[in-house]
């Protein structure tokens, strides 16, 4: 622990600390534009030069100067003040002052430190550089004149992502960044690249002249595009969501948001159910509210009524359906649409134990069945990070590109029990084996295999448990606390014939076995599953309601109401309110609040932001054997894995030109 | 200063280098300084293989050769690394060409000293001889390029030539060089000074005289 004196005050600063981060411990910022706290050091910019003695008598880059013992920093001297106007001067020679016309405008690292440590006015009077723009694909905008050569974009893509796809190529004074023959960055995460430019050179192609930073109303939110939970922030102008931005959490997403999370939010403005339909004759035809809940109740479902969770639920929905039915009589509610029936008895067998920040510091990983990279993009860097500490990672399934060394096994779940002789050994010898299992080892049935595995690999023990189950739906973990699993999965709920079947935003379920019930449909989008309703009551997308989300690794997270839902949507949990009233059943609630106590009185975990507590991993049957063969995963196309990612251009755009999944498709109403 | 940007990726690029592989003595060659890195590192070894890729082209070609975008992809694959990686140094050195060359490629330096003893007069013979910056010449002969320092200041005004220098130029020898080397003959390297054989003084020696027979410490002389 080096002690070093900043601007006269003495701290002590960690082992391998820099100059700058002793600087920030101070609380002396430092102006900086290459830095990253999580990126390599480039140290290319010159903005963060202080006075270091001992030392030679010049400014110091304090971004890659180590801090060491009896260091006397200044940043308040005249030299250091200079040194910073200079700087600032040069990377202003080349960069445009075209501000006004810039969208990073308000929210740009040049402009404010400009500001801050620039001169007053310019003295240059040659011309400016001028570069083409490069094209990297549909989310990325460029204007590479702004470029200051910060090359976090380039590092960004190497070292997080695991993509080398972008680089700067004429190094020198012409030097320009750019991806290989201007070829569109192709990976989940590529858009993180703009909140990492300081300046406007990469900026968001579809919000591109949308909104000031300052016109936008900041909601604290969560993202559902995974069951990752990311930390997310939604920027909202009216009744619009402009833009979904991460939040700093390095316990989910670090800063990182995948592009799905991203962009799929121009989807909640399009193909939206903002009135009731009701089929009559065959066709779906608006009507109101009233009609709707009498048709419901002319049904008399008595305990015959069923419901079903869509994936991007909030807890609150569930449980106030789960109430409704209660007070019918019925508990026939189930949130794994696609018919999933593993065992849920213990909810640690069903978790993301290890946690995400957890995965990072394991050393041998056994993925089976899960394409991380599509079922939760986020997980896959964590995993990357484990690699570059030297974590062996053995996947099973069926090929697809890891952005880090990895073994396949193999398609054949057999595997599990008896692995290779190479994988058995990095097991045996590893102090913190992790399994994943995804949605495609669940769904045939691998659940039991793993536990045997983690038994006999030893991966539950003090303080570490290396079981994880993956999932991609971000109410999986919620529904699952709520109960929302039948033994027997959907086909138990199919089996009870049930009068009136309640589609809570599920549109990956199979309607064909309720052909006989009166299908209700509540959710936000016309998709899947309001094709196939007899009764469509338009409810809110997550982002128009408050609600608690529950992630794979059992984090509780609250997130807000950013806007208010179009037209005569409701929130849902005020049309199952009302619902319970046209059906003559006391459910014991009347406002968000009371419903959310009563969530809290039976399940408390959903009330404390945070892990939950599921306890230890239930005993395994070692002989439990797995069967089957994982030839392909559950999600066909990243961009296009829910309603809302499926109504919004942009992702549509990224799945036929980055997947190549054909034409642009025309949205079908 | 040259144009650093690749030659275009065109469908006919494509046909003429897609197939492009190193022959069995230059995959010899790129083996061996692969081997020279660590297992692993093979990346190291990225810039001896383009000057390889490089020459190889240039021996199918009669040029000096030149890095087609396929061929810096085939170098990519070849030390399994990401193409960007490759082409970020390609376009960084000057010694790599990204367009096509002609058969010599005649690299004057016109950096201050070689500009001072004469390096005008150098590029007015190339002109006069129809070369161009920057062009390969009609008869597919001659590339002229002006480069910065090549080092030879004491000997300047310089050109290289492919991988020789001719230093102590002036117009006239460099046309009898050019000519040599139009005929197929090997003209003398290096120094074309009557008289001196590498960079010493071209005169009677004008400092550290004492130096000529065993080392002497000037330092009090200060």
């Amino acid at each position: 622990m080096p002690k070093v004196t900043v601007d006269g005050q003495e701290i002590q600063v960690p082992d391998g600390a820099t100059v700058l981060q002793a600087c920030e411990l101070a609380g002396k910022e430092i102006p900086r534009f290459c830095y990253h706290e999580r990126l390599s050091i480039a140290g290319n910019c010159r903005m963060c030069l202080v006075e270091v003695k001992p030392g030679p008598p010049k400014p110091q880059a304090s971004c890659a100067l180590p801090a060491t013992e009896g260091q006397e920093i200044r940043t308040d001297t005249e030299m250091v003040k200079t040194a910073r106007e200079g700087v600032m001067e040069f990377l202003l020679i080349n960069h445009p002052l075209d501000c006004p016309i810039c969208d990073q405008g308000g929210e740009c690292d040049l402009q404010d430190q400009s500001m801050a440590y620039g001169r007053g006015a310019t003295r240059y009077e040659e011309n400016k550089r001028a570069v083409t723009e490069k094209y990297m694909g549909p989310l990325i905008k460029t204007v590479m004149t702004r470029c200051i050569h910060c090359t976090r974009c380039v590092r960004f893509s190497e070292e997080i992502a695991g993509v080398d796809e972008i680089g700067a190529v004429g190094r020198g004074e012409d030097m320009e960044i750019t991806t290989y023959l201007e070829q569109a960055a192709e990976h989940e995460l590529s858009a993180n690249v703009i909140d990492l430019c300081p300046v406007g050179a990469l900026t968001s192609r579809p919000y591109a002249f949308e909104a000031r930073p300052w016109e936008l109303k900041k909601t604290l939110s969560i993202d559902v595009s995974d069951a990752v939970g990311a930390n997310i922030r939604l920027d909202s102008r009216g009744r619009e969501v402009m833009r979904a931005l991460p939040r700093i959490n390095d316990d989910v997403n670090e800063e990182w948001i995948s592009d799905k999370a991203r962009y799929q939010v121009d989807g909640l403005s399009k193909r939206r159910l903002d009135t009731v339909f009701m089929r009559k004759r065959g066709k779906l035809q608006a009507a109101s509210w009233d009609e709707a809940f009498k048709a419901i109740a002319r049904a008399k479902p008595g305990k015959d009524i069923a419901a079903i969770a869509g994936d991007m639920v909030d807890c609150e929905t569930m449980f106030a359906a789960k109430a409704l039915l209660k007070a019918c009589g019925s508990n026939l509610i189930e949130g794994r649409q696609t018919g999933m029936d593993y065992d849920v008895s213990n909810l640690a067998a069903v978790n993301f134990n290890s946690t995400f920040a957890g995965i990072e510091t394991a050393d041998a990983i056994l993925i089976v069945g899960s394409h991380i990279r599509w079922e939760a993009p986020l997980v896959n860097v964590r995993i990357r990070k484990a690699v570059k500490r030297g974590a062996k990672v053995f996947v099973i399934g069926s090929r697809w590109d890891t952005t880090y060394p990895a073994e396949f096994l193999g398609e054949d779940l057999s595997v599990l029990s008896k692995l290779p002789k190479e994988a058995a050994e990095a097991f045996k010898g590893a102090e913190r084996p992790a399994i994943v299992m995804g949605g495609a080892a669940l769904a045939k049935g691998a659940l039991g295999a793993g536990l045997a595995f983690a038994e006999t690999y030893g991966l539950a023990k003090d303080g570490w448990n290396g079981f994880n189950v993956l999932h991609f739906s971000a109410a999986r973990m919620g529904g699952l606390m709520l109960g929302f699993a039948q033994k027997g999965g959907m086909k138990d709920i199919a089996a009870a014939k049930p009068k009136v079947v309640i589609s809570l935003g599920a549109d990956e379920m199979d309607f064909e076995p309720f052909a006989d019930a009166l299908k209700v449909y509540i959710g936000h989008h016309g998709d899947r599953g309001a094709h196939a309703a007899d009764i469509i009551l338009p409810g809110a997308s997550y982002a128009e309601k408050d609600g608690t989300y529950v992630n794979t690794e059992g984090r509780v997270q609250f997130a807000e109401k950013a806007v208010f839902a179009p037209g005569d949507a409701r929130e849902d949990w005020t049309i199952l309110r009302a619902l319970a009233d046209a059906l003559k059943v006391e459910v014991g609630f009347d406002s968000f609040a009371q419903l959310q106590a009563a969530m809290i009185a039976e399940v408390p975990a959903l009330g404390e932001e945070g892990l939950a507590d599921y306890g230890a991993l239930p005993k395994a049957d070692a002989k439990t054997m797995a069967e089957g063969t994982i030839s392909a995963y559950p999600i066909k196309d990243f961009y296009l894995t829910n309603p809302i990612a499926r109504a919004s251009a942009v992702m549509q755009q990224c799945s036929s030109e980055l997947l190549g999944s054909g034409e642009l498709a025309e949205a079908a109403e | 200063m040259a144009d650093r940007s690749p030659a275009p990726d065109t469908p006919e690029l494509r046909e003429r280098w897609g197939a492009f592989e190193f022959t069995e003595s230059y995959r010899a060659k790129a083996d061996k300084a692969i081997a020279r890195y660590p297992e692993g590192r093979q990346r190291s070894a990225v810039m001896p293989l383009l000057d390889l890729a490089q020459r190889q082209v240039g021996e199918e070609t009669d040029t000096q050769g030149w890095l087609p975008l396929p061929v810096i992809e085939y170098v990519a694959d070849y030390l399994d690394m990401p193409v960007i990686r490759v082409l970020e140094v390609a376009t960084f050195y000057f010694m790599y060409n990204l367009k096509p060359v002609g058969k010599y490629h005649v690299q004057v330096c016109g950096t201050t000293p070689c500009m001072l003893r004469g390096s005008d007069g150098l590029f007015e013979t190339c002109k006069q001889r129809g070369m161009k910056k920057g062009h390969v010449s009609e008869d597919g002969l001659w590339t002229l390029t002006e480069v910065e320092c090549m080092g030879n200041c004491a000997t300047a005004p310089m050109v290289q030539i492919n991988d020789d220098n001719y230093e102590d130029l002036t117009p006239e020898r460099l046309d009898g060089i050019l000519d040599a080397l139009a005929k197929g003959e090997s003209p003398k390297t290096g120094t074309q000074e009557p008289g001196r054989h590498t960079s010493e003084p071209a005169n009677a020696l004008s400092s550290l005289p004492e130096m000529v027979d065993a080392n002497h410490d000037y330092r009090k002389d200060w």
